[in-house]
């Protein structure tokens, strides 16, 4: 119960966030050069269909005008149609942003179960190879642009090897999407007990995931291998051995647990930069994320998709901030919320 | 939860890791169905509204029937083009101009139904055209380029037979009957759906097409895919041969390289002409190259910014920049160049044609020191970013090109969004890389949205009495009559001679298929026409 309060608390004080990011994405759109009118009206449009365009978008009235609009349809869950696509926002939100978390949360999967076995035997054998093997991995994953290790599975897997499907987004095109519960192509598949679907949908992921995951294992492999590092050579864990306890229970009772906290914050971290690294993926692999879109919106000016995309991610990483927190307060009982 | 609960779902989330399973690359349940891989989709189901995309002309394309379609002939290579001469039938079975040349009366196909069952009628097809000169936008403009601009114009004579009264006799009328926009709406299903504020059902027809077209709508997921499925009952032509139609959206060029390669895509759009050059020379596939008429691709000279008000400067510009390097690194030939003729007259009435410059330093140089600047200036060079396909690396060549003679070119990068602003509106960009593409194929077309003054294509700001008096009579002229080949003559040699406008070359409209793909046609509007494909296999 006490949890539940802090948590509401917590949303209460991201509210004023929120507000700001309204704001300034509000004005921020609008600082945009280029005039959406002119763009949208077609290439053979004249002065008077662009002026035609520009009402209809209500780009005739002052800003404050708008403003007022904007928060009049916002209080209504109204975000306003994406121009360059034609759909509602709230739309193409709800469709595209599964497809992006599925994908993100996917990598970050991955690479979390390689990174932390490899970082903390790394960490228990320095200088060994497997050290070795991490410090490479590590350099690999930073220094390898994310579109060239996409391009690169690619041609290997697909192009060469033909063991992957075709990289057409998130599903071959003999397969229909399974019924909408999540919008987790892979989870909805298995909800509706559609084995076959669940193998294609999770076929269709392999790829792009793994491209994510190499990315994102560099970080959280390091930051694993120094904490775990920090952690073994602490009073507690020399204590620990002292006493005579296996090597196996120091490691996973003592020492892990301790080296947790850190890990996470990377965590949090590296799930942000592959929310915005996804954009390259999504190119290369068909992918109908969030990310192409919102750079799509951008380039052509277009306000409602840009703001309402702005605003979902704000909405994303205030519920994920409060997740890690939360996580926090779990795994280590000295951290509390109110702090 | 507390964190011993925590640590244990952790342990057992990491037994659970999924076992990566890959399928088989080859797909079974192909026939009948051609998958097309493109870069872009399309935005809307409707051509006629404010916003559609290009890729949305297919649809119009592919889904609608128009009263009239263009005849088809073979190019020298073999390959199919539509043929802009001659006008074939399409819900109109035949149709005749009065003898006084102001109107012209559209027998309809009597067998021809929409997808719901309900006969076209001619109330339909004033409904339709109603609506593409009153919605506003590009649909009105292209209309207003045929000389219909309002709905008195278009008559329901009875059911079958719908004439369209004409406020000027003009060539563009007839062939604008043929373009994407004037398709023929299910009225009855578009007034059901339409509301005081919306009278022409933009919203409902958005999504949800309603016509007699060739394919029917089987799904449509924006920003995925586009799926058609074949109208058995289609009746203003032969039923297509494939059964299905999947237009996949694939962002990366690379990508839709490898999926045509590997062979599970059967048609590749939007070929970069790298790619495309490489492809021919490694064979196994069908790739067709047709130049896009009426368009071309060339430098654009503001000649109401300084100096290049001068002729001579301009022409410098024509000498200095290298032509052949261009059209082989930045177009990797994909084209048809056009510089280096001969003649400093224009050869034909073909439009475009090679304009008499090459590369010639000497005499750009020349020119440079006869109009007083013989130690060069400083310009912008500016590109749409948008395109930056073609017009990145030809930039990065001009400048170098303009640097030999003296001109210090800087390169202004501009994004897509603003360069309609920049360049048409405002009409701001000293030198730009431009093109432009006419639907209709004749030269007068092409000057009326591009040299003539004023004219939002006109982003040279150019102003010649003559040009602007010789296309406003040229413009409804008919060809074959005495005057248009001289007028069209004299139009391309002022063109040539005060150079507002550098022809580069004329791009193709490349498109890859698999070797079984057979009945691939060109068209004007660089769309994919689903219609005449089959497979051979099928």
């Amino acid at each position: 119960m006490a949890r539940l309060i802090m948590i509401l608390r917590r949303f209460g004080q991201a509210l004023p966030t929120l507000v700001g990011i309204i704001v300034v994405t509000f004005l921020l759109t609008r600082a945009l050069p280029g005039d959406p009118a002119a763009y949208f009206a077609g290439a053979a449009a004249d002065a008077e269909s662009i002026e035609e365009v520009r009402v209809m978008l209500g780009l005739d009235r002052s800003l404050p005008e708008q403003f007022w609009i904007y928060l009049g349809d916002l209080a209504q869950g109204d975000l306003g149609m994406s121009i360059s696509t034609g759909q509602p926002v709230l739309t193409e939100i709800l469709t595209r942003l599964p497809a992006s978390l599925e994908l993100t949360l996917t990598g970050l999967l991955i690479a979390v179960v390689i990174a932390l076995p490899l970082g903390i035997l790394a960490a228990t054998r320095p200088g060994s190879w497997v050290d070795h093997l991490c410090r490479l991995i590590v350099t690999a994953g930073v220094s390898l642009p994310i579109f060239f290790t996409g391009l690169f599975l690619v041609y290997i897997f697909y192009y060469l090897a033909g063991w992957a499907p075709s990289p057409l987004g998130r599903l071959d095109i003999f397969f229909l999407p399974p019924p909408h519960v999540t919008g987790f192509y892979t989870i909805d598949a298995l909800l509706a007990g559609d084995v076959e679907t669940f193998q294609a949908a999770l076929a269709q992921l392999a790829l792009p995931a793994l491209t994510l995951a190499i990315f994102a294992l560099a970080p959280l492999a390091r930051m694993t291998r120094a904490s775990m590092l920090q952690v073994l050579s602490s009073d507690f864990v020399r204590t620990a051995r002292a006493n005579g306890l296996p090597p196996g229970q120091v490691l996973s009772t003592y020492a892990f647990p301790n080296a947790l906290l850190p890990i996470l914050t990377t965590l949090g971290m590296v799930f942000s930069f592959l929310l915005g690294a996804n954009v390259l993926v999504e190119k290369v692999f068909a992918w109908p994320g969030i990310g192409s879109f919102a750079i799509e919106a951008l380039i052509v000016s277009d306000y409602a998709a840009v703001q309402g995309f702005v605003l979902a991610m704000a909405l994303l990483f205030v519920g994920l901030n409060l997740a890690i927190d939360i996580a926090y307060t779990v795994i280590d009982p000295r951290v509390s919320l109110d702090a | 939860m507390d964190r011993r609960d925590l640590l244990k779902a952790m342990a057992v989330t990491g037994g659970l890791l999924p076992m990566l399973k890959y399928l088989p690359a080859s797909a079974a349940g192909r026939e009948g169905t051609l998958l097309v891989v493109t870069g872009f989709g399309p935005n809307s189901m409707d051509i006629q509204r404010s916003g559609s995309n290009r890729p949305s002309y297919q649809i119009a394309v592919n889904l609608y029937d128009r009263l009239l379609t263009y005849g088809r002939s073979e190019r020298p290579d073999g390959s199919i083009s539509y043929d802009y001469a001659t006008l074939a039938p399409e819900l109109a079975e035949s149709w005749e101009v009065a003898a006084d040349g102001m109107s012209a009366t559209f027998n309809l196909r009597r067998d021809a139904t929409f997808w719901d069952g309900t006969p076209v009628t001619a109330a339909d097809v004033k409904w339709s055209f109603d609506r593409a000169v009153s919605v506003g936008g590009f649909p009105t403009v292209q209309m207003r380029a045929g000389s219909l601009e309002n709905p008195e114009q278009f008559v329901a004579v009875d059911d079958h037979t719908f004439r369209i009264d004409f406020i000027r006799p003009s060539k563009l009328t007839l062939p604008d009957l043929a373009v994407p926009v004037p398709i023929i709406i299910n009225s009855t299903i578009a007034r059901a759906n339409a509301t005081d504020d919306d009278p022409w059902a933009t919203e409902y027809l958005h999504r949800n097409p309603a016509g007699s077209g060739a394919f029917m709508l089987e799904r449509w997921d924006p920003g995925q895919q586009v799926v058609y499925r074949r109208n058995d009952n289609w009746a203003s032509g032969t039923v297509p041969a494939v059964e299905r139609v999947i237009i996949r959206e694939v962002p990366s060029a690379s990508t839709r390289r490898a999926l045509l390669e590997r062979g599970d895509a059967d048609v590749s759009l939007d070929l970069p002409p790298r790619d495309t050059s490489e492809l021919i020379a490694a064979g196994g596939l069908q790739v067709t190259g047709v130049p896009i008429e009426n368009c071309v691709h060339a430098l654009g000279i503001n000649v109401a910014i300084p100096p290049f008000d001068d002729v001579r400067v301009r022409q410098a510009v024509a000498y200095a920049i290298p032509y052949e390097e261009i059209f082989r690194s930045a177009a990797y030939q994909r084209g048809v160049p056009m510089y280096g003729a001969t003649s400093p007259t224009p050869s034909s009435t073909a439009w475009p044609q090679p304009f008499p410059y090459a590369t010639d330093h000497d005499r750009a140089r020349a020119l440079l020191a006869e109009a007083g600047l013989a130690d060069g200036f400083d310009v912008p060079l500016a590109f749409n970013m948008g395109l930056a396909q073609w017009t990145e690396p030809t930039a990065l060549l001009i400048q170098e090109g303009l640097g030999r003679v003296g001109i210090r070119a800087t390169l202004d990068r501009v994004p897509g969004a603003n360069w309609r602003t920049r360049a048409m509106v405002d009409k701001s960009l000293p030198l730009h890389l431009k093109n432009f593409g006419g639907w209709l194929n004749y030269p007068d077309y092409y000057f009326y949205w591009v040299y003539q003054s004023d004219r939002l294509f006109n982003s040279m700001n150019y102003a010649n009495a003559e040009v602007d008096s010789l296309v406003d009579t040229t413009l409804h002229m008919e060809v074959d009559d005495p005057d248009y080949a001289p007028n069209i003559r004299r139009m391309i040699q002022i063109a040539m001679e005060e150079v507002p406008l550098v022809p580069l070359w004329q791009p193709f409209l490349d498109v890859a298929m698999q070797t079984d793909v057979e009945g691939y046609e060109y068209w004007f509007h660089r769309q994919l026409d689903a219609r005449p494909l089959r497979k051979a296999t099928d």
